[in-house]
């Protein structure tokens, strides 16, 4: 139970920086004509953000269920190696029973939240717990949207937009501040990140789902192959 | 079937996959391979790729956006908490939009 808490703490920057953006989506799927009901299991039952907005942005052009899935899993995927990732984690730590409910729960913000925790610091419950509490924020934000049936005024709105890449900032820098050589890859990263989000004609090849798929994997394979010792030595 | 609940039970499966799938196969990845390596770098790059470039048009303004990512940066190389860096963020982006 202890634990359980400690988690969920670790987990508030996470829930308060779903706040804006789940009242945007209640208010904006409302707005868009979708039942109550509908808006709500989305939320709770998907659970993934940016595919949410999407597919309410595709049923407004009125594009079939078939296509808005399939582009759903698309944007998705990239949470595969985001598993895969935690996977090591995860096994050393946390039983087996556990993973098809943790699993359920990774979302860029959990996994960001821990992958960058300690390995002694990682126990299921903790994990439970920052999931937890992103969860409920994530789908009770959505109905706070649909009850207001607008957004927060214009400047808490878009100032609270940043929260979430302050946390990512927050979480990447303490880990890479001392090592050079991570340092550098997450240069490296940044270059491909911009290369393959601001050239002509490339910025266009790929979704955005995908886009980061390709980023990362380009990225982390430089990475191996280049800093393998640098690598090795990372908990 | 209402077409609403068909494209919920979609999304919901094609969404959890692939954030099960490589659960379901446990296995231990030898350490000091290729694989293992870019297992380790995931997180390093994801974090990265997933602030750059979205932190961009995170709010109203350009400027604000990169303000408050410095701010953020500055903070967190002082060790500051978590809770403290998004504080100082918003802040500086209140600041910038209110001011420019």
């Amino acid at each position: 139970m202890e634990n359980l808490k400690k988690g969920i703490k670790r987990g508030i920057p996470i829930a308060f920086g779903y706040i804006p953006i789940g009242i945007a989506f209640g208010m904006m799927a409302n707005t868009a004509g979708l039942p109550v009901y509908i808006i709500i299991m989305m939320s709770f039952c998907v659970y993934a953000g940016a595919s949410q907005f999407m597919a309410v942005g595709l049923i407004n052009q009125g594009i079939s269920s078939i296509e808005i899935i399939m582009t759903t899993f698309i944007v998705n995927s990239r949470h595969f190696l985001m598993s895969s990732s935690l996977t090591q984690k995860f096994f050393k730590n946390i039983d087996q029973k556990h993973y098809k409910f943790l699993a359920f729960g990774i979302t860029d913000e959990t996994f960001a939240v821990h992958s960058m925790t300690k390995n002694e610091d990682l126990d299921k419950e903790k994990v439970y717990g920052v999931n937890l509490i992103a969860y409920l924020s994530w789908g009770l934000s959505t109905i706070i949207g649909i009850l207001m049936g607008k957004v927060l005024p214009d400047i808490i709105q878009s100032s609270m937009g940043i929260s979430l890449y302050a946390m990512f900032i927050a979480l990447l820098i303490p880990n890479i501040k001392n090592n050079k050589e991570i340092k550098l890859i997450v240069y490296i990263t940044i270059l491909i990140s911009m290369i393959f989000n601001y050239t002509p004609y490339l910025k266009n090849v790929f979704q955005s789902g995908v886009k980061i798929l390709v980023i990362v994997i380009i990225s982390s394979i430089i990475g191996a192959v280049f800093f393998k010792e640098a690598v090795d030595k990372l908990e | 079937m209402n077409k609403y609940i068909f494209l919920i039970a979609g999304m919901t499966l094609v969404t959890y996959i692939p954030r099960v799938l490589p659960f379901l196969f446990k296995k231990d990845i030898k350490e000091k391979s290729f694989i293992y390596r870019i297992m380790k770098l995931i997180p390093y790059t994801t974090l990265t790729a997933l602030i750059i470039p979205g932190i961009f048009n995170s709010t109203g303004s350009l400027l604000a956006s990169i303000t408050g990512g410095f701010v953020a940066i500055g903070l967190a190389f002082y060790n500051q908490k978590i809770i403290w860096i998004i504080v100082g963020s918003i802040i500086s982006v209140i600041l910038v939009t209110s001011l420019v």
